[in-house]
């Protein structure tokens, strides 16, 4: 029983991290059109960024405001000198170019901090494992993760449905034009989705740091299933990546952890192992393939 | 006036063959994984070997060095390997780190009669009925590897080990090499995923099982991730854990830090060993690179490599052209290796020792891998005799 609630947290903490990447993912994707590959590459520039600042200051809290600033600010730059150019091109220009980015992006780390993964001290106060229940030992660390994770949807949440910046998100998502047509500032309002998303990626891969290796290509990693989580939520709807983000955590961990031992009772261990971890690489693309078959357009399809 | 002018002809021929033969160096063709997560494990093999060199040359041979990156995918190592041997005519190989590589890259090399020298993926297969003249390879058996991490737990007297690996073919060689060993029970086995970063699934497995050790191999930025997680999850001071060298060397522990105090590793090397040639290796390295910059294993294979090279091309003055005379150069292994003894078992895989090395707090309390004790001396690997040459 413990080990089930664990791996429920193991599986949520997943997939808020996921949420955190593809909200803005998904955004850029809904309202703009472009499919953004570097997305990734704001990941890895947010994890060096404030892993790199943790390392000299010593505080991991300083940590924070650097890389959430450094994420945002490359992807402002990005948007207004490659992006903006691309809004109207077609999806296989947008995929070349930011594809470009994130080739760019892996050298320009290499260059700069070399080949080696970066060490990421955890804060003293989140160290450690504590005792949930009795028999279930948690690291704190992961708890505040899906705290962050929880905290981000609500004010994303308030963030769209309750101001103005949010109306013009929901309508620029609906209707690009329309929105152009009433007088709005459309580069900006694109610039600052841009933005936002790119902060959401630089605080994920800041904050998945002391957890997983800093290291060049780290972001690639995770964007695939980040994809996922944007195709089966919906492209632009922020409702559908949180549903499809802890779908897919608890899922991806569940089927992980249990499979394997699942077919062990039915046949021998390697093969089982074997077979088990096939499925369960294939779990998120199946049940992406179900979701469009019975939904094409994904679960919250344009009612962000 | 004759015999003075013929000799005299025959210094100029001389002379002029001199000079040819130091303009046409040596080729050496080295294909490896330079980008991504891994990538340092290629940068560390080719610095090491570049310590080998002395102003571009090997055993007094000019050889001039082609270094081009695999980015860890089969098709592309193969594709680099055509290249080399088709368009700039390479005959010696080596570089390769990872088993999957190697499988799709190697045959091609040595089926064109080019010589491959491996210097650190080491399959199975490759050991034992593929086995091949040309083949040879500096590091280990994969399965040694893992032999010598379940000497070291039958050792420190455990009593069951639950056992992890990625689901490749070094994960699979890694799994069966501890179990080849191993005296104790074996309290659970999970293949994990090789591109895999969130371990918690397994920890929670692992806390559940309760096993009296851990035995992992991930390595690069797998170990990095799997080593934190095992210390997050609480399981640290509680389960022990034994590694082999590749999922805790020295950059991985660099990144680690103090959550890898007290654990187990077992290797064919280490920083600290002491003898002459080990000396020379460490003080080329801290010279050239820094003192800062951590030596792994790959770094003393990439260089042994060198070594290897360099006196197989001393005592052929640099030709390699006599296939068989290059051969038996390469099989005699004369050189001094960083890690005492070494020779060429005959399935041209190495023979060599095995240690015992704990990670303890260095003198200015960094962690740092102590040898402890050798657990095995001599050791070849189970394959060779299914290898027919």
């Amino acid at each position: 029983m413990t080990l089930l609630l664990e791996q429920l947290l193991n599986g949520l903490q997943f997939g808020v991290m996921l949420f955190l990447l593809a909200a803005g993912l998904t955004l850029i994707f809904g309202i703009m059109g472009v499919i953004n590959l570097a997305h990734g590459s704001l990941y890895m520039v947010g994890a060096y960024a404030g892993t790199w600042v943790a390392a000299q200051t010593g505080s991991f809290w300083l940590g924070i405001p650097a890389a959430l600033g450094a994420a945002a600010l490359t992807g402002v730059a990005i948007e207004a000198l490659v992006v903006r150019r691309l809004y109207a091109r077609d999806h296989l220009d947008q995929v070349l170019a930011t594809f470009a980015i994130l080739l760019m992006a892996n050298q320009l780390v290499t260059l700069i901090f070399g080949r080696q993964p970066l060490y990421t001290a955890m804060p003293e106060a989140l160290s450690g494992s504590v005792e949930l229940l009795p028999g279930l030992f948690y690291p704190p660390y992961r708890l505040a993760i899906i705290a962050v994770g929880l905290l981000v949807a609500l004010g994303l949440w308030a963030l769209i449905n309750r101001t103005r910046i949010g109306m013009l998100v929901r309508a620029g998502s609906t209707n690009r034009e329309m929105v152009r047509a009433l007088g709005v500032d459309i580069r900006l309002l694109y610039t600052v989705v841009f933005g936002l998303g790119a902060l959401l990626a630089g605080l994920a891969g800041f904050i998945s740091g002391p957890v997983m290796a800093v290291q060049v290509g780290m972001g690639e990693q995770i964007l695939l299933s980040t994809f996922v989580v944007v195709v089966i939520g919906g492209v632009g709807s922020i409702r559908g990546a949180f549903v499809a983000s802890l779908a897919l955590g608890v899922i991806d961990t569940c089927l992980r952890a249990y499979l394997p031992g699942l077919l062990r009772q039915v046949m021998a261990g390697p093969e089982a192992d074997a077979l088990g971890i096939g499925i369960s690489s294939m779990g998120i693309y199946l049940l992406m393939a179900i979701v469009l078959l019975v939904k094409p357009k994904g679960l919250f399809a344009g009612n962000g | 006036m004759k015999t003075s002018l013929r000799a005299a002809l025959m210094l100029t021929a001389l002379g002029a063959a001199l000079p040819a033969f130091a303009a046409d160096p040596v080729k050496i063709g080295m294909i490896t994984t330079l980008s991504g997560p891994a990538g340092y494990l290629g940068a560390d093999i080719r610095d090491g070997f570049a310590l080998a060199m002395k102003d571009g040359t090997l055993g007094g041979v000019p050889v001039e060095l082609m270094v081009e990156d695999d980015a860890l995918k089969p098709g592309q190592g193969r594709q680099i390997a055509e290249r080399f041997m088709t368009n700039e005519d390479v005959k010696l190989f080596t570089g390769i780190v990872f088993s999957n590589v190697a499988g799709a890259t190697v045959p091609d090399i040595v089926d064109n009669g080019g010589f491959y020298v491996s210097a650190n993926a080491a399959p199975s297969n490759m050991a034992g009925e593929e086995c091949h003249e040309n083949y040879f390879a500096i590091a280990w058996q994969n399965d040694s590897l893992h032999e010598s991490g379940g000497l070291v737990a039958n050792e420190l007297g455990y009593e069951n080990a639950f056992i992890l690996a990625p689901n490749y073919q070094a994960g699979k060689d890694a799994l069966t090499g501890f179990k080849r060993t191993f005296k104790g029970e074996i309290a659970g086995e999970i293949y994990t995923r090789l591109d895999q970063t969130d371990f918690a699934a397994e920890m929670a497995q692992i806390r559940a099982a309760n096993p009296a050790m851990v035995y992992q191999f991930h390595p690069g930025g797998l170990g990095i991730a799997f080593m934190r997680q095992y210390q997050q999850a609480g399981l640290l001071g509680t389960i022990p854990m034994v590694v082999s060298e590749p999922s805790l060397d020295a950059v991985i522990l660099k990144a680690v830090g103090d959550a890898a105090l007290g654990i187990n590793v077992g290797s064919h090397w280490n920083a600290d060993f002491d003898n002459e040639a080990n000396k020379t290796f460490v003080a080329a390295w801290e010279q050239a690179y820094g003192a800062d910059r951590p030596i792994t294993t790959y770094a003393e294979q990439g260089y042994e490599v060198g070594l290897l090279y360099a006196s197989a091309l001393e005592a052929t003055g640099g030709d390699i052209a006599d296939e068989d005379a290059f051969r038996e150069a390469l099989r005699a292994a004369d050189f001094a290796s960083p890690r005492g003894n070494f020779s060429f078992g005959p399935n041209q895989h190495p023979v060599e020792d095995w240690f015992a090395l704990e990670v303890v707090a260095g003198p200015d309390g960094t962690p740092m891998l102590q040898t402890k004790s050798k657990v095995v001396e001599n050791y070849g690997d189970f394959y060779s005799e299914d290898c027919q040459m």
